[in-house]
C-alpha cells in the first residue's frame, strides 16, 4: 500500500488541502446527498470522509482527490472523466481480500461506511509510477504495437513478451479466494419495460402504467431521475428533481409497476427477452443476511422502450487527459447532485449551446468561471452575455490546444481566433463537445445505428417491433422533447399490449437549446491528445492508423484497440470516428460506426452463475437405494447427473479392487444386487407400438412374444450405433424399452422424432417412466431364491415357468404392483425387479434382507462393469458414436428383412471394409501385467506411427474371476486372429506390452449359468 | 428467443433443442435408393433468410415442431406441430 500522501498531489491550484473530515470541495448547501450521515472511507490507504448518497467519485472529488489512477499503456496520471457508467478512466480495486473487486468504475460505486478502494495499474504507488516511463517510450506503444514490435523471436513471447505485458498492462487485481456472497436469478414478464428513469423514461413508464399495464423501470443509477438530478431544470412550474420524486412516487403506487433501481439492463434479446443485473448489495460493506449480492433478471416483455440518455464527448486536444479535465455533464452533475466542486477555478470548453449551462450552475454551488470558450464563431449573445455578467473571460472560434499540470491540472492554453495564445490558470476544466445517444442497447440485435446530421451522431436504426427509442436515446435532446417523445411511446405502448393509453400533455419546460457544432480534434493542440482514454488511443494513433490502411471502422478498432476494454468505447466511439471521417476527406456517415455487444456494462460471472455453484452447479440425482447405500458407507461415482453407487468398501478391505472383487467373486458364487434404476425406461403402447419399434431398433422384434424380453441395438440414420437396451413385451400392445443411462433422453427423443416426424401415422404412445420405476438387478446362482423370499407368493419363478429372457407384471411385498425381468449383464442367472420408485427404498431393504440367507451382498458400477467386460458385453467405450453394429460384434444379429433407422448407412465401404477394428479380446502375455484402457495397438517389432496404428483398448477390467487384467478393444480383423499377439502401446504411461487376441467373451462362453 | 409452442404456449428457447432443416423427407422402405438416404442424412440447406427447421420441446411436452424462422433475424413467423405437417405430408403424397 502507498504512502504517498495524495491530498498534495491533488491541490495544485493553491486550495487547502482537504482534511479527512473537512471534504474542502463540498459546497455548503445543496445536492441528493444526505449531510447527516457522514460516512468514512479510504483510498490506498487514506482516510477520508463523504456523505451518504455519494459515489466514490463525488466523495473523493469533495476531498480534493483528483488523481484516482494510472492509464492502461503509458501510466499517465488520470483522474475522474464522467460521473456514470461511461467512466474510462477512474477504474478502482473495491474492497479487500475474498471481497476485492477490479476495474469498478469510482463514478457509480456507491459509498458506503468503511469502503476501501485502491488505485489500480501504478508501482509502486500512485505519485510515483515505475512504468510511466513508458509514456516516454510512447512511440513503442503506438497503434498496432503488439503486432509490430513483438514479432520476433516467437520463442520470447510466452516467456518474456507476454507476462511483461501483462504485468505492465494490467487493470486490477482480482480476488484470489473464492467469492464469498451469493448471487440470485429472477425471472420477470411485463407489457412495457422501460429502459432508463430520466425525463423521457419517467414520462413513458407514467404514461403506460396510469393505463394499467405491467411496467417495470430499470435504472442503472442508484436513484432514478437520470439528468433532472444532474441539471437544475424546470418541469411544470417545478425542479426537474421534484418532478421526478412525483413522478417516482405515482409509479410507486400502482401495483402493475415494479421500479429496478441499482439495476443495469445489459443486454437485449430477440423476441422481447432482456438481460440486467441488480446490484442489491454492492453498496454495502456486505449484503445484508439472506439477501443476495446481486440479482439476474431475465425479463420478457412484449413492449420495450429505450430511455437510457446520451452520454456526452470529450474533446480531442493535447493533455486533456490530465486529472481535472471532465466532461461538463459530469461537472454539472457533481455540482447540483452531489454538492461537489471539481475544482474552484473552473474553465469550459464548448462546442454547442449546452456547455454554456454550466456557467450558471458553478456559479451556484460557489465556484468562479475562469473563462468560458466555444470553437464556434458565432455564439448567441444571450449565453454569452451570461458568462460575461459572471466575469468569465469569453472565448469564441477558439480552443483549448494544451494542459498544465503536475499530477493535476493547473492552466489550459488557450489560442483564439486571431490565433493568439493564452494560458489560463484552472483547476478543472469542463468539455461539452456534444452527445451521443446510447445506441448499444439497441444494436445487440444487430440493428445499426444510423447518422443523424441534425444532431450530429449515430441515432437507433431500424428497430425490431415492440421496440423504440425515446428522448436522448432516440436523438431528442431537448427536455421537452424527452417528455413529449417519452410519454407518447409509453401510451403506445401500453395500447399495443391491449390498453387504452393515453398520451399526457407534455408539461411546461424551461427552455434549452442544442445547438451544436461539433469539433473532432482540436486542429492546433500539441501532445498527446486522447481518443480512447481506457486504451491510451491517441489521435495520432488514428492517424497511424489512417496511414497504414487500416481505414475501415472494424479495421481501426482492432488495429488501434479503440473503444475496447470495459468501457467499449463509450466516450471515446465517435471521435476515433469522425477523426477518421476527416482524414479520409468523407463524412461521418460513410465512415459508419462498430457495432455494440453485450453486456453494456461489465457483469460479473458469479451473477451469470447465480446459485449454480459447487454442489449446486447442477442437480444431483439419487438412486432409490441411495439411503441404505450412505448408510453401507457406499463409494459412490458421478455418472452424467446420477450419484451411483461405485463399490461398498468393507471393514478390513484394503482398497477398491480388493472391494470391488470381493462384490464380483460374491457374485458369481452366491448373489449380489445393483441399483440399476438409472437405466432409462420408455414405456410403449398402442396397436403400432411393435410397428415402432422394428423401426427403430436393427435388431427383428416380430417374433417376440408376449411375456418375453430380448437385447436391443439401436442405429442412428448414418449407421453407427445409437445405444443399445432391452425391449420387454408385457401385452399385446404394451412394451417397455430400456436405454443406457448416458443416452436415456437421448433415445427417448429418437423414438420421439422417429414417431411424430418419420411415421405420424403409427398409432402408438409412448412415455419415459425412468423416474417412476426402481429398478433392481438380482444377480448369481441363489437370485431366484433370494426373489423367493420378496416375490408375493403364488408367482412361479421355476426356470421352466419364468425362463431366460421372461418378463411379467407381478406384485411383491403383498400386493404392491411390480414388474420382473429375466435379464442377465453379469453373465449370471439373474432378474430384474423394478418397483414403483415410492418403494424403491423398502424393495431393495427386502431384498437385501431374503438374500442375507443366501449370502448376498449389494455391488457397485465397479463391479458391474467388471462383470460386463469379463462378459464382453460393449458399453459405453464401445458404443462412443464411431462404431457400427458390426464393429461390436453385433452384425450377425441384424434384421435382414425390415426397413429400421440406420439400414442403408451402415452399408456404405468404409463401415464394411475388412480392415475395420472388430471387437474381441486381450489379456496380457505375462498374466501378471496390467492393461489400460486407451492403449494403441501395434504389430510386435512395429515402429509406432499412425500408418502401423491397428486399433485401440476401450475397456480393462482386473477379473478376478480369471486371476489377471483382461480387456476389450477394436482391432483389424480382430475376429480372425484369436491367439495372436500384438503390443498394447501407451506412450503416455510408460506402457508396452505384449497381448493376446481372444474372444471377448471371459467368463462362461457356452452361456450355462444364465439359463439354469 | 421466445417459441410458441402450439400445445404449451410461448416458452423461452431453453425449454427447446435444435435439429435443423425440416425439408428432408426421409426414404422409407426397403427398396429406397442408398443415394436418396445418403442426401436424406447429409445434405442440408442453410438459408439466410427464411427456413423451415425442426425443433424438439425437450423441457415442455416432447412434441417435435416444424418452425418457420429467419435465419437473419430470428423472426418467428409459425409454429406447428411437425406431427401434424408429417401428415399432412403424407395425404399430400397419397392425393
Amino acid at each position: 500500500m502507498s504512502t504517498i500522501t495524495l491530498r498534495d498531489a491533488a491541490s495544485p491550484s493553491g486550495a487547502p488541502p482537504a482534511t479527512a473530515a473537512g471534504q474542502g470541495f463540498r459546497t455548503a448547501t445543496g445536492g441528493t446527498i444526505d449531510r447527516r450521515r457522514a460516512l468514512d472511507f479510504t483510498f490506498d490507504g487514506h482516510r477520508y470522509s463523504g456523505f451518504q448518497g455519494d459515489t466514490l467519485a463525488s466523495a473523493l472529488l469533495a476531498n480534493g482527490v483528483r488523481l484516482v489512477g494510472r492509464s492502461f499503456k503509458y501510466h499517465r496520471p488520470r483522474g475522474i472523466l464522467t460521473a456514470g457508467s461511461e467512466e474510462p478512466n477512474a477504474l478502482v480495486e473495491l474492497r479487500s481480500g475474498a471481497r476485492r473487486e477490479p476495474n469498478t468504475r469510482a463514478t457509480v460505486a456507491e459509498l458506503y461506511e468503511g469502503l476501501e478502494a485502491s488505485s489500480q495499474n501504478r508501482w509502486p504507488s500512485l505519485k510515483y509510477d515505475a512504468l510511466s516511463v513508458n509514456a516516454l517510450a510512447a512511440p513503442v506503444f503506438a497503434a498496432g504495437f503488439y503486432y509490430k514490435t513483438f514479432m520476433w523471436p516467437a520463442a520470447l513471447w510466452e516467456k518474456l513478451y507476454e507476462p511483461m505485458i501483462r504485468r505492465a498492462a494490467g487493470l486490477g487485481r482480482a480476488a484470489h479466494a473464492p467469492d464469498p456472497d451469493t448471487y440470485d436469478k429472477a425471472f420477470a414478464f411485463c407489457d412495457v419495460l422501460v429502459i432508463g428513469a430520466g425525463p423521457a423514461g419517467l414520462a413513458a413508464a407514467l404514461a403506460a402504467g396510469r393505463s394499467g399495464a405491467r411496467v417495470i423501470l430499470v435504472d442503472e443509477d442508484h436513484r432514478m431521475g437520470g439528468r433532472l438530478l444532474a441539471d437544475r431544470r424546470e418541469i411544470a412550474g417545478r425542479s426537474g428533481a421534484d418532478w421526478a420524486a412525483e413522478a417516482l412516487a405515482e409509479l410507486a403506487s400502482m401495483p402493475e409497476v415494479r421500479l429496478l433501481s441499482r439495476t443495469t439492463l445489459f443486454g437485449v434479446y430477440d423476441h422481447g427477452a432482456y438481460g440486467a443485473v441488480e446490484r442489491v448489495g454492492d453498496h454495502l460493506a456486505v449484503p445484508a443476511a439472506h439477501a443476495p449480492r446481486q440479482r439476474m433478471w431475465r425479463i420478457t416483455a412484449r413492449q420495450a422502450i429505450l430511455a437510457a440518455g446520451a452520454i456526452e464527448r470529450p474533446h480531442v486536444f493535447g493533455g486533456n487527459d490530465r486529472p481535472g479535465v471532465m466532461l461538463a455533464g459530469a461537472v454539472r452533475t457533481y455540482l447540483n447532485r452531489y454538492g461537489v466542486l471539481p475544482g474552484r477555478t473552473i474553465a469550459i470548453f464548448t462546442s454547442g449551446d449546452d456547455g454554456w449551462r454550466t456557467v450558471a450552475d458553478v456559479v451556484a454551488a460557489g465556484g468562479r468561471v475562469a473563462a468560458m470558450i466555444d470553437s464556434r464563431a458565432s455564439v448567441p449573445a444571450e449565453l454569452r452575455r451570461v458568462a460575461e455578467a459572471v466575469g468569465a473571460q469569453v472565448i469564441c472560434d477558439g480552443y483549448v490546444t494544451g494542459t498544465k499540470g503536475h499530477l493535476g491540472l493547473e492552466a489550459i492554453e488557450v489560442v483564439d481566433t486571431y490565433a493568439s495564445r493564452q494560458t489560463i490558470a484552472c483547476d478543472c476544466l469542463a468539455m461539452a463537445n456534444g452527445w451521443n445517444p446510447i445506441v448499444h442497447l439497441d444494436s445487440h440485435l444487430s440493428r445499426r445505428p444510423v447518422w443523424d446530421e441534425a444532431i450530429h451522431a449515430f441515432v437507433p436504426g431500424a428497430l425490431p417491433s415492440g421496440m423504440v427509442a425515446v428522448g436522448a436515446a432516440g436523438g431528442a435532446f431537448t427536455l421537452a422533447s424527452c417528455l413529449e417523445t417519452g410519454g407518447r411511446a409509453g401510451a403506445e405502448a401500453a395500447s399495443a399490449c391491449g390498453f387504452a393509453g393515453t398520451a399526457p400533455e407534455t408539461p411546461k419546460t424551461d427552455p434549452d437549446s442544442v445547438a451544436h457544432t461539433p469539433l473532432w480534434r482540436v486542429p492546433v493542440s500539441k501532445g498527446k491528445a486522447f481518443v480512447d482514454f481506457q486504451n491510451d488511443v491517441a489521435a495520432s494513433d488514428v492517424e497511424l492508423a489512417h496511414r497504414e490502411g487500416f481505414r475501415a471502422v472494424e479495421l481501426l478498432k482492432r488495429y488501434t484497440t479503440l473503444g475496447m476494454a470495459t468501457d467499449q468505447g463509450k466516450t471515446s466511439n465517435l471521435a476515433g470516428l469522425g477523426i477518421m471521417a476527416e482524414l479520409t476527406g468523407q463524412p461521418v456517415a460513410s465512415v459508419g460506426t462498430t457495432m455494440f455487444r453485450p453486456p453494456f456494462t461489465p457483469v460479473a460471472i458469479g451473477a451469470f452463475a447465480g446459485h449454480h455453484r459447487g454442489k449446486d452447479f447442477r442437480a444431483t440425482r439419487h438412486v432409490p437405494s441411495h439411503a441404505w447405500c450412505e448408510e453401507q458407507g457406499a463409494v459412490f461415482v458421478e455418472t452424467g447427473l446420477w450419484l451411483r453407487p461405485a463399490y461398498f468398501p468393507k471393514t478390513g478391505e484394503s482398497d477398491w479392487l480388493e472391494t470391488v472383487n470381493r462384490e464380483v467373486n460374491t457374485v458369481r458364487a452366491h448373489v449380489g444386487v445393483c441399483d440399476v434404476t438409472t437405466l432409462g425406461k420408455i414405456d410403449i403402447q398402442g396397436r403400432d407400438a411393435l410397428a415402432l419399434i422394428e423401426r427403430v431398433c436393427a435388431n427383428p422384434f416380430g417374433t417376440l412374444p408376449v411375456g418375453k424380453a430380448r437385447y436391443a441395438v439401436l442405429l442412428r440414420e448414418d449407421g453407427f450405433v445409437l445405444d443399445d437396451g432391452t425391449v420387454a413385451r408385457l401385452g399385446e400392445t404394451h412394451f417397455v424399452m430400456t436405454a443406457s443411462t448416458a443416452n436415456a433422453a437421448k433415445v427417448m427423443q429418437h423414438l420421439e422424432f422417429c414417431h411424430q416426424w418419420l411415421w405420424p401415422e403409427l398409432d402408438v404412445q409412448m412415455v419415459s417412466v425412468s423416474e417412476q420405476w426402481a429398478q433392481y438387478a438380482v444377480a448369481g446362482p441363489r437370485a431366484r431364491d433370494t426373489l423367493r423370499g420378496v416375490v408375493d407368493p403364488g408367482f412361479d419363478l421355476s426356470n421352466e415357468a419364468f425362463p431366460f429372457l421372461a418378463c411379467a407384471d407381478i406384485t411383491v411385498g403383498g400386493g404392491i404392483p411390480a414388474r420382473l425381468f429375466r435379464i442377465s449383464f453379469s453373465g449370471e442367472l439373474a432378474y430384474e425387479l423394478a418397483v414403483p420408485a415410492a418403494y424403491g427404498d423398502a424393495a431393495w431393504r427386502a431384498i437385501m434382507a431374503a438374500g442375507s440367507a443366501h449370502g448376498i451382498t449389494a455391488y457397485g458400477a465397479e463391479a458391474l462393469s467388471v462383470m460386463r467386460i469379463e462378459k464382453g458385453h460393449a458399453a459405453g467405450a464401445e458404443i462412443n458414436g464411431q462404431t457400427t453394429a458390426r464393429d461390436i460384434g453385433l452384425g450377425g444379429m441384424l434384421a435382414k428383412k425390415k426397413d429400421y433407422v440406420g439400414r442403408l448407412m451402415k452399408e456404405r465401404p468404409a463401415l464394411v471394409d475388412p480392415e475395420r477394428p472388430i471387437l474381441v479380446g486381450f489379456r496380457p502375455v505375462d498374466r501378471s501385467q496390467r492393461l489400460r484402457a486407451g492403449a494403441r495397438f501395434l504389430a510386435i517389432g512395429a515402429a509406432p506411427s499412425l500408418a502401423a496404428d491397428e486399433g485401440t483398448m476401450t475397456s480393462v477390467a482386473y477379473s478376478p474371476s480369471l486371476g489377471r487384467w483382461i480387456g476389450l478393444g477394436l482391432i483389424r480383423r480382430g475376429p480372425e486372429r484369436h491367439g495372436t499377439r500384438v503390443r498394447a502401446y501407451d506412450p503416455v504411461r510408460d506402457g508396452d506390452i505384449e497381448v493376446e487376441i481372444c474372444s471377448p467373451v471371459f467368463v462362461d462362453p457356452k452361456e450355462e449359468k444364465l439359463r439354469v | 428467443m421466445r417459441i410458441r409452442c402450439p400445445h404449451c404456449g410461448t416458452r423461452d428457447n431453453g425449454e427447446f433443442s435444435y435439429l435443423g432443416d425440416a425439408a428432408p423427407v426421409r426414404p422409407d422402405g426397403m427398396e429406397a435408393d442408398p443415394a436418396a438416404m445418403h442426401d436424406y442424412v447429409y445434405l442440408r440447406d442453410n438459408p439466410a433468410g427464411p427456413h423451415r427447421e425442426l425443433w424438439y420441446h425437450a423441457a415442455g411436452c416432447r412434441s417435435w415442431l416444424v418452425v418457420d424462422r429467419d435465419t437473419r433475424t430470428h423472426e418467428i413467423t409459425g409454429v406447428s406441430s411437425a406431427r401434424d405437417v408429417a401428415l399432412s405430408r403424407r395425404t399430400g403424397e397419397v392425393a
